[in-house]
């Protein structure tokens, strides 16, 4: 459950991802025989290279599709941080959580006083998105 | 239809992921800390598919010491669980095993209540029963991702977003001696504004509610009912559009759960007419049970200067009073 973890696995079928990939093929073979027969015959080119770049299109968005929800899978959680702080002078250390940490717990001596520290404050940061503006 | 089943069956593959990593989770936290001589995973799942029954209301007399005692039977039993599956857990640990297993349950349970509608409309072609489900579901996996989140914070004993109540008690109480006052609650008696403060909360670090309906009550009985006022504090759910570690102010008792705490904690409060006052901090479900943000932690000074506001107003020199922070205190010592 943390950022490393596993991908999931595929969750699309090999068969979908079989036809995807065959329209795909198809589209390109669609495109190149439409340049080729350009000259010769200019209206079916026209068509065979609509068909193509439509096929091309709609097969790509749909593997990307595939990608996005497999991405979308991961749960990340953002990284906890834990204060220290001196109470005699004040001296304030930031370091990444570690297991057993708790708030008012006493920890190293200070690197300044060499009194005993304590745990004020544990907290994720989260860099949130730039909120839409609502008019209320 | 086929589009709202396709949208559900995404969510299924999502809550299914999410599912086993918090079983995944669960079973190699036991594995470190409790040390267990056999492989706790048949036990683990077990315990996920176990369930409580709620008394029966038909006469509601009395229903809520029916509750009680049945939650009570549950919680004995959960303790006693961890207890053999992660032998060498020390007291805290053992509390946020529990926390972390709770949190495992409750992704097994939405998984399968969302897989249960999800086959049940693919059998019968209902859209009504499809549809039902399908509406709700951005809801119910806001609050699967919350419960994700929170696995990690309860296996790594991480403050949550739910204990900025037992957080602003810990920094009032903090230097004071405390005493054991109820079921996994503490009371430290605290010099505050010229008044006598006896304030309360779960006692820290383990993941730990406690049981502040009967904290309050004993620090009222103790005192014979001279009490000047109960101050409540805790983290309520935040509307869309309220901002995160938003600071409010009202009457009642703020507590949420199943409501055994609350109806004692009134009950105390009519029998000797003691007024009431109700802080809050407003997060939404996602913030409360996953780690504490940062916008919660920097609220805790406004909190505390609402309360000093309250007292001083509503209080006079020399009074008792009871703050009580209410939430899990999980992270957060005394």
């Amino acid at each position: 459950m943390s950022e490393n973890s596993q991908q999931p696995q595929a969750r699309i079928s090999p068969t979908i991802l079989l036809i995807i990939l065959a329209a795909l093929a198809l589209s390109l073979a669609a495109l190149s025989f439409a340049v080729s027969v350009l000259d010769q015959n200019p209206d079916a080119a026209w068509l065979l290279l609509l068909f193509g770049f439509l096929g091309m299109a709609m097969s790509t968005y749909m593997l990307l599709q595939t990608r996005r929800r497999l991405a979308k899978l991961r749960i990340v959680i953002p990284p906890v941080t834990t204060t220290i702080e001196c109470k005699k002078c004040g001296f304030k250390n930031v370091r990444e959580f570690q297991r057993g940490d708790y708030i008012f717990k006493e920890v190293e001596p200070c690197q300044k006083c060499n009194d005993k520290m304590l745990i004020t404050a544990i907290y994720r940061e989260v860099k949130e998105k730039e909120k839409q503006r609502f008019p209320f | 239809m086929y589009v709202m089943l396709r949208e559900v069956e995404g969510s299924l593959y999502k809550l299914k992921y999410i599912k086993d990593e918090g079983r995944k989770v669960t079973i190699e936290t036991i594995k470190e800390i409790g040390k267990p001589q056999t492989d706790p995973a048949a036990r683990v799942d077990r315990f996920l598919e176990y369930f409580t029954i709620a008394p029966q209301n038909l006469d509601p007399a009395g229903v809520v010491w029916k509750l009680e005692h049945i939650l009570d039977v549950r919680d004995t039993r959960f303790k006693d669980e961890v207890k053999l599956m992660a032998p060498s857990a020390d007291e805290t640990q053992a509390n946020n095993l529990e926390n972390t297993l709770e949190a495992a349950m409750a992704l097994n349970f939405i998984y399968k209540v969302i897989r249960h509608y999800y086959l049940l409309g693919k059998k019968t072609y209902s859209l009504y029963v499809i549809m039902q489900i399908q509406m709700i579901l951005p809801l119910i996996m806001k609050e699967a991702e919350a419960y994700a989140s929170a696995l990690k914070a309860f296996a790594y004993g991480q403050p949550i977003g739910d204990g900025a109540g037992a957080l602003v008690a810990a920094k009032l109480m903090h230097g004071h001696e405390t005493r054991k006052i109820a079921q996994d609650c503490v009371v430290a008696t605290v010099p505050f504004e010229g008044r006598t403060a006896f304030v309360i909360k779960a006692e820290g670090p383990g993941g730990n509610v406690g049981k502040p309906g009967d904290a309050i009550k004993a620090v009222i009985e103790e005192n014979g009912g001279k009490i000047g006022m109960v101050v409540m504090i805790d983290a309520a759910l935040k509307l869309e559009g309220e901002e995160l570690g938003e600071v409010a102010e009202g009457v009642g008792a703020a507590i949420g759960g199943p409501g055994v705490d609350q109806f004692k904690i009134e009950e105390s409060l009519v029998k000797y007419h003691i007024p009431i006052n109700a802080v809050i901090v407003k997060e939404d479900i996602g913030d409360a049970v996953s780690p504490l943000r940062k916008e919660i932690s920097d609220s805790m000074d406004k909190v505390m200067e609402r309360i000093k506001q309250v007292v001083l107003e509503r209080t006079k020199e020399g009074d008792k009073v009871i703050i009580a922070g209410i939430g899990n205190t999980i992270g957060v010592g005394q």
